[in-house]
């Protein structure tokens, strides 16, 4: 059996994209047979960048987010990239509480997909667009092979 | 993304149910907020028994209606906290602020 597996989704910065982004993702990792646990932490983590996207980086418009995610060795890795406003400083963004949002905004969102996720990056610059990257391993059960 | 609620005495109980998304949030503030204007209750609680997934925006949702208690100088408290829900509200911290039971 091939041991990477690679898929691509574009769609448009509309918020009822975020349960289709979380949902499709979640049964892409499926094919890791997660935990029901880790399968929630991944849906989570995706939720909150993609509403990053839709809040911070297209506030005014509509434009394209582009995720990827890559099954490798037990792990997935999954990017998050939209082409808009983009950060000065993502120091800040990533501090807990920390918001640009209205008051329905809670500014946890990094916060939590840094404690969902094995690891997380951030690459952005303003008016260029935000990537965020991340990975989760996958526990190897005990009932497997 | 329903809602129902129930009023005991002045205890007014609001039952999320779904998914709590940034998709859902500001209707569901809004929705809860309506409901205790409506009943003015002295203590209010949001039930979590049927939300399958909430992300960070179900923390503002709960951050909305416990300033919204404040302001008529009443409490929030969440019950039937469990699973995804419990581990988004935890990584926030919301324990320390928003009682659980």
């Amino acid at each position: 059996m091939q041991e990477t597996n690679v898929m691509k989704l574009e769609f448009d910065s509309l918020s009822v994209n975020e349960s289709f982004a979380r949902g499709a993702v979640a049964c892409f990792a499926a094919q890791l047979d997660p935990t029901l646990d880790e399968l929630g932490d991944i849906k989570t983590a995706v939720s909150e960048a993609v509403t990053n996207c839709i809040v911070h980086a297209y506030p005014d418009s509509i434009g394209k987010i582009l995720i990827k995610a890559k099954l490798d060795k037990g792990a997935i890795e999954i990017s998050v990239r939209d082409w808009g406003r983009g950060m000065e400083d993502v120091e800040a963004a990533m501090r807990p509480m920390y918001t640009t949002g209205g008051s329905d905004r809670a500014g946890m969102g990094f916060t939590i997909m840094e404690s969902f996720m094995t690891s997380l990056s951030v690459k952005s610059a303003p008016d260029k667009g935000t990537t965020v990257t991340m990975k989760r391993r996958i526990s190897k059960r005990a009932s497997r092979r | 993304m329903k809602m129902t609620s129930y009023l005991q005495g002045r205890q007014l109980t609001v039952a999320l149910t779904g998914e709590i998304d940034h998709h859902v949030a500001k209707t569901l503030i809004n929705g809860v907020a309506d409901k205790i204007d409506t009943f003015l209750p002295k203590h209010c609680v949001l039930d979590f028994s049927d939300v399958a997934f909430m992300d960070s925006s179900g923390i503002a949702v709960v951050i909305n209606a416990k300033r919204h208690m404040e302001l008529l100088d009443g409490s929030l408290s969440l019950q039937n906290v469990s699973g995804q829900p419990k581990k988004v509200l935890d990584a926030a911290g919301i324990g320390r602020m928003v009682e659980m039971v």
